[in-house]
């Protein structure tokens, strides 16, 4: 398998025969987030070959590469040049692409302090669900002009279409980070990491993992220091930590029951569930491992005015993502309909009907 | 002039009819139809297109507009949605056969929440007026375009209106988190949430920038900053554009996202330096802004890093800000760049196309060329940092012929956008202004596409039909008077 290869071509003619044959496709490249979304009977599709950074120029913060690109080559290639993907990818297996990652629509604990994936993506090349091939966005910052699609099928989970190369805006690594830990109880740690993002502190990630709070800070060297003395708590190397956070690997993700991904107003006092929860980004997101049924987690959730994602095990043929007011489905399914009129990519792994 | 298109639709009712059914549902006072009240709604920034409405309405309550709505959406009357009409691009000109919603007494702030950093506000609420509101807890809305007194938040999210600080903070998509919205039936609909995310997919991106084609926007959650504890601010003059363009390029390979990189050249130094005594350097041939914010510390470490990369490019003269009088006054400067075009000349026209930042030589030569070829003066101020240009092309509207061929350069400056790798707009829209400019951007199926995203919202396309896309017939018209290297673009339309 070579690391650079345009193999666009046979993708559209595959595409082509699934709409005349109407067999469905499950997009795969990496197979490391087969996990996710709801159990569909549908064809693999391998378009992990279809691979290569295309573009990248470390003074214009953009870089463009096919989709099948492994996520590892991705950061490697910026890592050269000092340069980094903001939203700090999960790879959750290590074939992980860059498609599935933008696919998925995943970012890790900088999240809520650099932004998400769609944040970051300024353009798609595209094959819809009628095997045309369409580009969308561009290589530049600010681009108005048609809707954003860029954005709209970022998290689709490959609903929309099959995605051939994605550009994203990429920012330099910060020149230092110190981890600090702080001994506190959920409630108080979910209070003190609003009050630190209310002030101009240069926070890279906080979390509680039901022990103690972590809190990540990046930046210049300076700003780092005179940070960390200001807030005290206790220096620490915390290198292992984030990255075994961002990959679902502490010790708190083991076990059989199944985990939820809880996302709320990042005020959301600790809420009345059973099982296990870890907190990150800064409160915005509640990790739950527990085997209590599906309503009652999202009825709970609800009410706290977030939203409930059965992320992985359990019955991932029912309501896998939190269920959506009948408006807003009827607008899914419009929308699936418009780029995928034939329901040939993935269909029904986000909703029934999307 | 472009043709802007009335509505296909015809609904057989005219202003008398139309405004009596109106009446039912609203107000009388909030119901305008007498051509002097009218009048104020017949354009918005970009002046040189104007149409009056068949009604202008001016709800103030939520079910006002979902009455709107309905009737509209009932008797097929295509409605056009209007914030501050500070917009640039004609995105908010009326419809001969439409209605005219205007936001304009949506203007309260609803809710702050200090301590998740957010501002729950209507849509008419002036852009400013949420940071103003909200400085007393040290917080602020981050993105600030330079029309944030008067324009609207509505209209900054129709538009995804970027701003001097956008670099580093991002564009208005980057910082709201809800939106509600008034379908075209009529229906009230949340968008995205109060958490960092929400389930589906991500409406709250294609509803910003949609140019009120998809919904109407009657409610917006933006999120707040804490203010930078320090933000410094350094000016550098240049005697050549390309090195200021290089020292730009450089100063982000190094590591550094400033707060603000903003790039002016000797027509802007000097227009603006005449009208707010900025105290710019004005035989520069280009000056850069650089903006660095975050703690005093990091500032430090930032502020001689840039210094010593501009005197390596080249920098004639490089200056800091000494307090914060100078550095309110070197901003002012740049953000009086329109009026200040608006003193030497009696017309202007303001261009927002984007560009990959290398490119940044090749078009500022090739816009100096166009600009002798026209005899036009260019004035240029643009978001150097992320390569979005604002040339405007100065002119005189009385002198017969001359806005057509300010249209004619200016269509050509765009295409030199576009073949330089970049956009024909960056945050000003599409609206009715550069609806050719994208037959030119886009293909044939991606412009199909975009319709079917719209009919997923407005399948009647009664929601400011005729703007942000063309229609393929539209392209077709525009490529047979426009036609390229001796290829006809879109061959497979039919031609009339
Ligand atoms: C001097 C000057 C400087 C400017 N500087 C900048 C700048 O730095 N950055 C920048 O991005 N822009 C700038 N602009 C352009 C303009 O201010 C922005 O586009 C702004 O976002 C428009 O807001 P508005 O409230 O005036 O919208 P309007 O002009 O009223 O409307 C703009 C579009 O939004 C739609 N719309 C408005 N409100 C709603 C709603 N509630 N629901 C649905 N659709 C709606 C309209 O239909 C229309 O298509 C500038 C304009 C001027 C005149």
């Amino acid at each position: 398998m070579t690391d650079n290869a345009d193999i666009s071509a046979d993708l559209k003619t595959r595409v082509e025969s699934a709409i005349a044959d109407r067999t469905p496709l499950a997009i795969v490249a990496g197979g490391t987030k087969q996990f996710m979304g709801r159990m569909i009977q549908a064809e693999d599709f391998d378009v992990s070959e279809h691979r290569g950074v295309i573009s990248y120029e470390a003074s214009e913060l953009v870089l463009t590469a096919r989709a099948g690109t492994p996520l590892s080559s991705v950061e490697a290639t910026l890592a050269e040049k000092g340069q980094m993907l903001p939203f700090e990818p999960p790879y959750f297996g290590h074939g992980a692409t860059l498609g599935g990652t933008v696919a998925c629509g995943l970012s890790g604990p900088r999240r809520p302090y650099a932004g998400a994936v769609r944040d970051f993506v300024l353009g798609v090349t595209l094959i819809n669900g009628k095997a045309e091939v369409l580009r969308f966005g561009g290589e530049v910052m600010k681009n108005v002009a048609g809707y954003d699609v860029s954005r709209l099928v970022t998290g689709a989970l490959g609903t929309l279409g099959l995605m051939l190369d994605v550009s994203l805006k990429v920012l330099p690594v910060p020149a230092e980070d110190l981890t600090l830990t702080f001994d506190m109880d959920f409630a108080e740690a979910i209070q003190q990491m609003n009050r630190w993002a209310a002030r101009p502190i240069p926070i890279s990630g906080a979390c509680h993992d039901g022990e103690q709070l972590r809190l990540r800070l990046s930046g210049t060297a300076g700003g780092v220091n005179t940070a960390a003395e200001r807030l005290g708590g206790e220096r620490q190397n915390g290198e292992d930590f984030w990255r075994d956070l961002r990959e679902l690997q502490l010790r708190f993700f083991d076990g059989d029951d199944p985990l939820w991904r809880l996302s709320v107003p990042p005020t959301t006092p600790p809420l009345a569930l059973p099982g296990r929860t870890l907190v990150d980004w800064g409160g915005a997101l509640r990790w739950l491992k527990s085997d209590a049924d599906g309503d009652s987690i999202r009825s709970v959730v609800s009410t706290a005015g977030g939203h409930a994602t059965l992320f992985k095990g359990g019955d991932r043929t029912g309501q896998v993502f939190h269920p959506l007011p009948a408006k807003l489905l009827d607008i899914h399914r419009r929308l699936k309909r418009a780029f995928d009129p034939d329901r040939i990519f993935n269909p029904g792994k986000m909703y029934e009907g999307v | 002039m472009q043709n802007s298109e009335t509505a296909a639709v015809d609904h057989g009712l005219d202003r008398a009819a139309l405004a009596k059914m109106l009446r039912q549902i609203l107000p009388a006072e909030a119901v305008l139809f007498e051509e002097e009240d009218l009048r104020p709604y017949e354009c918005d920034g970009l002046t040189a297109y104007r149409k009056l409405p068949l009604v202008a309405v001016l709800p103030d309550t939520l079910e006002q507009v979902r009455a709107v709505m309905r009737l509209c959406y009932e008797k097929n009357v295509p409605v056009v949605a209007r914030g501050a009409g500070t917009g640039l691009s004609g995105g908010a000109l009326p419809l001969e056969n439409g209605v005219l919603l205007s936001l304009a007494k949506f203007n309260r702030i609803l809710e702050v929440d200090a301590v998740a950093r957010t501002a729950r506000v209507q849509p008419g609420v002036r852009n400013l007026a949420i940071s103003e509101s909200v400085s007393h807890l040290d917080l602020y809305y981050a993105p600030d375009p330079s029309s944030q007194i008067a324009c609207s938040i509505g209209g900054n999210v129709a538009e995804n209106a970027g701003g001097l600080h956008c670099l580093k903070y991002g564009l208005t998509v980057h910082n709201i988190i809800e939106l509600k919205m008034v379908t075209v039936e009529g229906e009230l609909i949340v968008i995205g949430g109060r958490g960092l995310d929400s389930p589906g997919y991500d409406l709250l991106a294609l509803m910003t920038g949609s140019e009120g084609m998809l919904g109407v926007i009657v409610e917006v959650t933006v999120k707040l900053l804490p203010k930078p504890e320090c933000a410094r601010l350094t000016l550098a003059a240049f005697d050549d554009v390309e090195k200021a363009g290089a020292a730009v390029g450089r100063i982000i390979a190094d590591g550094i996202i400033p707060a603000g990189l903003e790039m002016m050249d000797n027509a802007a130094i000097r227009a603006t330096d005449d009208f707010v005594q900025a105290g710019y350097p004005t035989d520069a041939v280009a000056i850069l802004l650089c903006e660095l914010d975050g703690t005093e510390q990091e500032v430090g470490d930032q502020l001689q890093q840039v210094r010593a990369l501009l005197d390596d490019c080249g920098a004639t003269e490089v200056r800091v800000a000494r307090d914060e009088d100078e550095r309110a006054r070197f901003w002012a400067g740049r953000k009086a760049a329109f009026p200040a075009a608006g003193r030497l000349s009696p017309d202007y026209y303001c261009m927002d196309g984007t560009i990959p930042r290398r490119e940044l030589p090749n078009v500022l030569a090739g816009m100096g060329a166009m600009s002798k070829e026209y005899g036009l003066p260019i004035m240029n101020v643009f978001h150097a940092g992320d390569g979005n240009l604002h040339p405007l092309i100065l002119y005189d509207a009385n002198v017969p012929g001359e806005i057509e061929r300010v249209e004619e350069l200016g269509s050509k400056i765009l295409q030199l956008c576009i073949d330089a790798g970049g956009t024909i707009t960056g945050e000003h829209g599409v609206g009715i202004e550069k609806i050719n400019q994208m037959c030119v951007q886009f293909k044939s199926p991606e412009l199909l596409q975009f319709h079917a995203v719209k009919h997923a919202f407005d399948e009647h396309e009664l929601l400011n039909p005729g703007k942000a896309v063309p229609t393929l017939n539209r392209c077709a018209e525009f490529g047979a008077m426009h036609v390229h290297e001796g290829k006809l673009p879109f061959p497979d339309i039919e031609r009339f």
